[in-house]
């Protein structure tokens, strides 16, 4: 074996050595690395004791190692791992060569036979147990290997008796991930031991260390197919004193339930059977009230997603009153039941209801047998806030799919809003707006919801308004009252104003009957008496106009009960506020203000008329034709203002008016007479192409990452207009008057080099490289721009500060200042690491500021919520000044081509392999600037 | 009310029965466990103003003191019906042995009993009353105890204590000698409230559980939809211009009241002003302050933002205040509206109907409170006036027991053999004795004032086993443990100085220094064959082949069959040749085997054998 090795060392050496010498009269530079193996076995028998061998082994982990040398690698390990006494160093040895079979391409079955002849001999239980570790990972690699499958298996069977729970443990893991039920253990096992891998491993449900038991449990989890009788083991062990042991348990008893939820099982204490899904479901809400936070998470977390379970034990987990065991009431004891009526527990909501009034049949109450009930009662007041978060989580899951559990459970989960962390107020909002299809609120519910209304968070209110936005009512009080409260909280709050409206746009779409009836009072119009004009710059009447108009959209006989004033008033919503007042049908009166641009296919001819706009622009053929400028002008600002009109389309406008203003830009810097110029006049003039190609380079950023779904196609089409501006750019360089002069006597300059490289510019002077591109540049004609299907432009709104202020923020000189920051981003990819907050002080210093991933919060898809702080610090001033605070989306240009960097190998590498390409590395502005004025005092000494 | 309760050791006796009547007052319960007499709690009954108040220490002597009866006292919280006596018992019947409390309740109690004593001696002019002093000393004597932490009394007795809500420092403790152990509750509470968390407790599997049953016969409704309520109605009586009264005591639920009003306050923005009568209560928030680890989880998670018991809305009131204009909250004690700020609070806005009181516990039949809750509406004040009472009045629960699913439940978490319940009134213990003895069927008892319980343990007795004869047990054992089915194994008990061990039989006899004595059983079985004396030999050789798979037999050319060390021998019977006598011997260690062998045999030989 040595022999073999160290001839198979010196192979690898030699060969390296060879290669290089192959390739040195080529000049051409390779990288060439002595075998890793090699210098693994050179350091290995250096090392005298076993901590050397260790720290060598250590790092040698540190590195990855080829595919080709993977075997080599592991036959110097397997070498050194028969001499070594030291455990630790065997452990580490055993642990590497499970790493090692992991490496990609590298097919481990040649270790199979090592590893478990090193696994017969071992006598440490630490390397036992990490040599199991081991064969499973080999195993894994090694899927559609039945033979190794079956053997590895066998070994695990062996030493399931080992006395070490580390053992035990591995081996079940062993078994659970590769033990199959169609292989059973019967082909070569001696005698009549007939006996499949579930049976070995459910015999260990009953180990005396809580840690095997946690294995056995999660190995039988692993396993998909089951056994029916396990089940009642696992459920025994629902009771175990240990929490891992409880909490593999409870998910234990969720796959089997997921499995056969319509198997039926029979109740112990009784001769009746219930499904197997419902007895499950019973047990788990059980654990919902146990000792132990982490398995409270657990079972309410498995709750959720047992959708199948039958209504009425569903609807028992909301009920903690009723302390029925199903079984009777589903063979009809209606006695039963109403003596539960009769003898309740007391509320104690009410004074002096819990004196005894009748003593109650034993059996008919079972405080706690029958587990599914309040089971969620108990959640959502429990004492750790993880445990309630996921009992509002699992309620919705369930209301979701179930209407009239949506219904019960709506008090509870109004009861929520109360909550005393902002987190879960703010999940049960969140909940209750998805289950809100199914819902209709009465009022006193409805009462509750809105009295958070007047929270101080503005997410808690903002989600509120979400929720109204998609609730059902039942009467006309109903809206009135919510109309109310909205006016009270846009009173309260004036910040709130857009999204008040919002909700109260959809409020009125969804109940357009219930407004009717309240219209005259809304508007204070009366049949005889002309009532004063209200005010219309009054956001609160803004909002009832909302709600009123949204209303009458879809009820005609509406605008018959509006005064005069009324209609004037729509006509100027409608064209300030047009995302919130749709386009009515009125009647006569000259007012019919129902316009073309606004009919239903409105979208299609806006989309046909970019589509023109685009048409029309590629026919420019030479970008000196006559008229060509003026047509890009007249284009963009076409587009813009479709942009603005058309919301669905501002993406896809936006774009193109950039991209042409691109050409535009282009088009002015070739100008003819610019270049026909002699080039020592035209200085001055290569100012302005200078700027001009400057300009470019930042909208073809701009371009490519303000704008997301752009495809490959628009891609490569930014890229050519900014190969263009570079090429100006080099053009422009190149025409000043030093670098010509100069150019033929510098002698191996960088141009030479590069023509020199470049076959078909290597005949002609750079000045003659110059001219070319010169005129090619001129020459190039615009490419034409297809449209991907959606594009937007992210942008970003910055809600807080408001920039309205004139109370200076005051501080001391030397500390700092939060300042709180408050914005939406709409179209963000990624936001965590692109958005940053730019800074700007009146003396031109700038601080961009990173935010914590922490800060953005995702309340839509395509929309985040940035909500930060941000510390300023300066200098003394003497009085107050405003700073600017924006918005920067950061971009590199190598993080769209490098997406896919390979991860490198199975070591934990850091070494500076990923060097930084020539990435481009820099921000857009994508907010408007906020002015926020602040005044740094000296410090009082 | 003291209940004597005595844990004995496979005591058969029942249970006597003296005296009657379990009630809400004062909490006093001795236990005697495994020869250590403990007293959980000392409490004082605040309905008399007599002797009755305290406990009756003659009870457990009749002169001299108590510290050569007890070996300690614990306190588990600072209610006055726990803590009262205290002062009472330690310094004027005397004792001196060590008083164990929760830091937090060390801190609070003496403020509690400082303030009741001022009231009964400065106010009520009683003599014969503890002294300042005497608090003070008594104070002395007592150990602090931490959460969860294991505190040695004496060499046999230890005691742990494990959260139990309720009010701030609140404990349950687990009481163990030897093998033995009781958990004693206190009061406690399951649900977690706005200022502390739930009870908790590990499987930890007492002889006996002590649980307090105020509410036995109450399952509550969630808490949040009271809370919800409760805020409401403070919240539109204030829109309405009203001004609110809330009756609390000053600790306890007051805190959790204010917490709740507090973030109420917060969120909503308001702007009336919260009032919390002085006194008592800022010495006690102090402590809230201080001893944040034994709040729930959002209190402790933000204190080092702010403290939530520094509120920004609550301001101290003043006497004045209560005429301004305008919506106010006052909280005012006492409780029940019997005497002191409240009551003259009451009196002041009891005439406007916009105002409002709110009840948020237990009122005592008699009080004020007690008569407005139950929908009186004119109530004769002294000196003949009478008072209209038009304000609103609400009543809320905010008790802070485990209701009857909260006890369920920790029965559950505790696993308790025996049960036992005080501290409620008898109707009702009665109600929920039955649940718990139904649903886990475990023996409860509800003992009256003075009554003893003696509870049958069955202590597990500690034996060390050699290691030797362990490992060499295990490896005669199949492959897989099973720690639920117990095996029989050989062994020796040796039973030396107060310790027992179980060695190997080898090693027992070294050590007693005896000779191994051999004991062997022989028999004669008689058999009717009428073939030769080896041709029987060889049939009887076959027949145990085939019966006996899996032994040793063999056939030896001296004319025995051995089966294991079984020797079996056969010989012709002197008068008739066809009547055969087997000899079986036998060792004592192979009597399972021998004694089967021979009821074998003596069915005779299958005749089908050759």
């Amino acid at each position: 074996m040595a022999a073999h090795l160290k001839k198979r060392v010196y192979e690898e050496f030699s060969r390296v050595v060879q290669i290089t010498h192959e390739e040195a009269p080529a000049k051409k530079l390779r990288l060439s690395k002595p075998s890793k193996s090699a210098a693994l076995h050179i350091d290995l028998c250096k090392a005298t004791n076993s901590t050397d061998a260790l720290q060598y082994l250590l790092h040698f982990a540190r590195k990855p190692v080829e595919v080709e040398s993977v075997e080599g690698v592991v036959r110097i390990l397997l070498e050194h791992y028969y001499k070594e006494t030291d455990n630790s160093v065997r452990l580490k040895i055993a642990s590497l060569l499970g790493l090692l079979s992991k490496t990609q391409g590298f097919s481990p079955d040649c270790i199979v036979d090592d590893a478990i002849n090193t696994l017969n001999n071992e006598k440490s239980h630490q390397v036992l147990a990490q040599l199991l570790d081991t064969l499973l990972v080999i195993g894994t690699q090694l899927p559609e290997s039945p033979t190794v499958r079956l053997r590895l298996i066998q070994m695990a069977c062996k030493h399931l008796s080992d006395t070490y729970f580390g053992v035990r443990n591995k081996c079940l893991k062993l078994l659970g991930c590769l033990g199959t039920v169609d292989a059973p253990l019967t082909k070569d096992n001696e005698g009549a031991d007939v006996r499949d891998v579930q049976t070995i491993i459910s015999d260990y449900f009953g180990d005396q260390d809580p840690r095997v038991r946690t294995a056995a449990l999660k190995a039988m989890v692993g396993h998909r197919h089951h056994l029916m009788y396990v089940c009642l083991q696992a459920c025994r062990l629902l009771t175990d004193d240990y929490e891992q042991v409880r909490s593999a348990a409870v998910q234990m008893v969720w796959v089997l339930s997921q499995l056969y939820p319509e198997s039926i099982v029979p109740i112990p204490s009784s001769n009746e059977e219930i499904r197997l899904v419902d007895d499950a479901f019973g047990k788990i809400s059980h654990m919902v009230s146990d000792g132990s936070w982490m398995v409270r998470v657990q079972a309410a977390k498995t709750l959720g997603s047992m959708l199948q379970v039958s209504p009425h034990f569903l609807e028992q987990t909301l009920d903690k009153k009723l302390m029925s065991d199903l079984r009777r009431k589903r063979t009809a004891h209606e006695r039963a039941k109403e003596l539960f009526t009769s003898g309740e527990f007391s509320s104690g909501r009410k004074w002096a209801d819990d004196a005894p009034k009748e003593k109650l049949d034993r059996n008919t109450v079972y405080l706690i047998a029958s587990g599914a009930c309040g089971a969620f009662v108990h959640g959502l007041e429990d004492e750790m806030f993880e445990v309630r978060i996921a009992a509002v989580d699992a309620l919705s899951k369930l209301a979701r799919s179930s209407p009239s559990f949506a219904e019960k459970c709506l008090d509870f989960l109004v009861d929520m809003f109360n909550d005393e962390i902002e987190e879960v107020r703010l999940q049960s909002i969140h909940v209750l707006r998805e289950i809100s299809t199914h819902i209709t609120l009465r009022e006193d519910q409805l009462d509750t919801v809105l009295a958070v209304l007047e929270d101080s968070s503005r997410d808690i209110r903002e989600a509120l308004h979400e929720l109204i936005c998609y609730t059902n009512v039942s009467t006309k009080e109903c809206v009135q009252l919510a109309l109310l409260e909205l006016l009270k909280n846009l009173n309260k709050y004036p910040t709130d104003r857009n999204s008040v409206w919002k909700c109260l746009k959809f409020l009125g779409s969804r109940h357009p009957t219930l407004v009717l009836p309240l219209v005259p009072e809304l508007l204070s119009t009366h049949p005889y008496f002309d009532t004063p004009e209200p005010d219309m710059d009054d956001p609160a009447y803004i909002a009832v106009l909302v709600l009123v108009f949204n209303a009458a959209k879809s009820c005609p006989t509406m605008p018959a009960l509006f005064s005069d004033h009324t209609f004037r008033h729509y006509a100027y919503l409608r064209d300030s506020l047009s995302h919130l007042v749709p386009p009515l049908r009125l009647p006569g009166n000259g007012l019919d203000l129902v316009d073309s641009r606004c009919s239903s296919g409105s979208v299609e001819s806006a989309q046909l008329f970019l589509q023109q706009s685009l048409n029309r622009v590629s026919t420019i053929q030479n970008l000196e034709a006559p008229g060509a400028q003026e047509l890009l002008n007249f284009t963009i600002r076409d587009l813009q203002r479709l942009g603005e009109l058309q919301m669905e389309l501002a993406g896809a406008a936006d774009f193109c008016a950039t991209y042409l203003r691109c050409q535009l830009l282009l088009m002015k810097a070739l100008q003819e007479k610019l270049w026909n110029m002699a080039v020592p006049l035209c200085l001055k003039q290569n100012v302005t192409a200078t700027a001009a190609a400057q300009q470019i380079l930042e909208e073809t950023y701009k371009l490519e990452f303000l704008y997301g779904g752009l495809e490959s196609r628009q891609v490569a089409t930014i890229h050519h207009v900014r190969l263009q501006a570079k090429a100006l750019q080099l053009v422009l360089t190149a025409r000043t008057r030093l670098f010509l002069a100069e150019l033929p006597h510098l002698q191996d300059s960088f141009v030479d080099t590069l023509l020199e490289l470049m076959p078909r510019l290597s005949s002609c002077k750079p000045v003659e490289m110059v001219k070319i591109l010169q005129t090619t540049l001129r020459q190039s004609g615009l490419l034409q721009l297809r449209l991907p299907e959606q594009i937007h432009r992210a942008t970003a709104t910055i809600i807080e500060p408001t920039g309205e202020s004139d109370n200076p923020l005051r501080f001391t000189t030397g500390l700092v200042v939060a300042l709180d920051i408050d914005a939406t981003l709409e179209h963000v990819q990624d936001p965590q690491n692109t958005v940053k907050v730019q800074v700007l002080y009146p003396d031109g210093q700038s601080h961009v500021i990173h935010p914590k991933p922490g800060d953005f919060r995702k309340p839509a898809p395509d929309r985040h919520r940035l909500i930060t702080q941000v510390y300023l610090s300066h200098t003394a001033w003497t009085e107050p000044s405003q700073i600017e605070v924006r918005l920067l989306l950061a971009y590199s240009s190598s993080s769209t081509t490098s997406l896919s960097a390979p991860k490198l190998g199975w070591s934990d590498s850091v070494d500076g392999l990923q060097s930084p390409e020539a990435a481009v590395e820099g921000t857009i502005p994508f907010s408007k600037p906020v002015k926020v004025y602040i005044m740094p005092k000296p410090a009082r000494r | 009310m003291i209940h004597k309760l005595t844990l004995q050791d496979h005591a058969t006796q029942p249970h006597t029965v003296r005296g009657a009547g379990q009630d809400v007052g004062r909490s006093c319960i001795l236990v005697s466990i495994g020869g250590k007499n403990i007293m959980l709690d000392c409490g004082m009954h605040m309905g008399y103003n007599d002797d009755r108040r305290f406990p009756d220490f003659s009870y457990i002597t009749q002169n001299g003191r108590l510290t050569e009866f007890l070996d300690c006292v614990i306190i588990s919280h600072f209610h006055l019906d726990h803590c009262g006596a205290l002062p009472f018992m330690s310094e004027m019947v005397g004792y001196d042995g060590p008083i164990y409390m929760t830091h937090p309740t060390k801190a609070i109690c003496p403020i509690l009993l400082e303030d009741f004593r001022k009231i009964t001696v400065d106010k009520k002019g009683e003599t014969n009353f503890f002294t300042s002093q005497m608090i003070k000393d008594c104070m002395k004597k007592v150990v602090p105890l931490n959460l969860h932490q294991t505190v040695q009394v004496d060499d046999e007795l230890e005691i742990k204590a494990y959260y139990a809500g309720h009010v701030l420092g609140a404990a349950m403790v687990h009481i163990k000698v030897g093998s033995e152990s009781v958990v004693y509750t206190g009061d406690y509470n399951m649900t977690p409230d706005r200022h502390l968390g739930a009870a908790w407790i590990d499987k930890c599997r007492p002889d006996l559980l002590i649980s307090e049953s105020t509410y036995a016969t109450t399952i509550r409704d969630s808490k949040r939809c009271r809370e919800r309520d409760f805020l409401k109605k403070v919240h539109e009586s204030i829109e309405r211009g009203g001004k609110v009264l809330i009756p609390v005591f000053a600790l306890g639920r007051a805190q959790e009241l204010c917490i709740l009003l507090e973030t109420f306050w917060e969120r909503m923005n308001l702007k009336a002003p919260i009032y919390f009568s002085t006194g008592l209560t800022e010495k006690a928030n102090h402590y809230y302050k201080l001893f944040i680890t034994w709040t729930n989880q959002k209190i402790r998670k933000t204190f080092v933002q702010r403290n939530m018991f520094e509120f920004k809305h609550i301001k101290a009131f003043d006497r004045s205040y209560a005429d301004n204009p305008g919506p106010m909250v006052v909280f005012a004690t006492p409780g029940m509206l019997h005497a002191g700020q409240s009551l003259q609070i009451f009196k002041k806005w009891a005439g406007n109907e916009k105002n409002m009181v709110i009840m948020p516990g237990y009122c005592v039949q008699g009080t004020i409170g007690h008569k407005i809750l139950n929908g009186q509406r004119k109530l004769e004040m002294e000196g003949r006036s009478t008072l209209d009472v038009k304000l609103q009045v609400e009543y809320m629960s905010f008790s802070a027991h485990a209701d009857a699913k909260g006890i369920m439940q920790l029965i559950r978490m505790a696993e308790p053999r025996n049960m036992l319940l005080v501290h409620g009134e008898a109707v009702k213990m009665e109600f929920l004795k039955g649940k718990i003895e139904q649903e886990f069927s475990i023996d409860c008892h509800m003992p009256a004032n003075g009554e003893t319980v003696a509870v049958t343990t069955n202590p597990s007795v500690p034996v060390d086993i050699s290691l030797n004869l362990l490992k060499r047990e295990m490896a005669l054992g199949g492959p897989l443990p099973d720690p639920k089915k117990p095996r029989t194994m050989h062994g020796t008990l040796i039973m030396k100085e107060n310790s027992l061990k179980l060695v190997s039989s080898e090693q027992a006899l070294k050590e007693l220094g005896l000779n191994e004595h051999q004991l062997r059983f022989t028999c004669r079985v008689q058999l009717q064959d009428p073939h030769s004396d080896s041709d029987t030999l060889h049939r009887i050789y076959t027949h145990l082949k085939s019966v006996l798979k899996g032994y040793t037999i063999q056939h030896l050319p001296d004319g025995t069959v051995m089966v294991e060390s079984i020797v079996i021998k056969v010989s012709s019977c002197a008068e008739d040749a066809n009547t055969k006598v087997l000899l079986l011997s036998w060792s004592y260690q192979d009597e399972d085997l021998g004694s089967f062998l021979s009821t074998l045999l003596k069915k005779g030989l299958p005749s089908g054998l050759c």
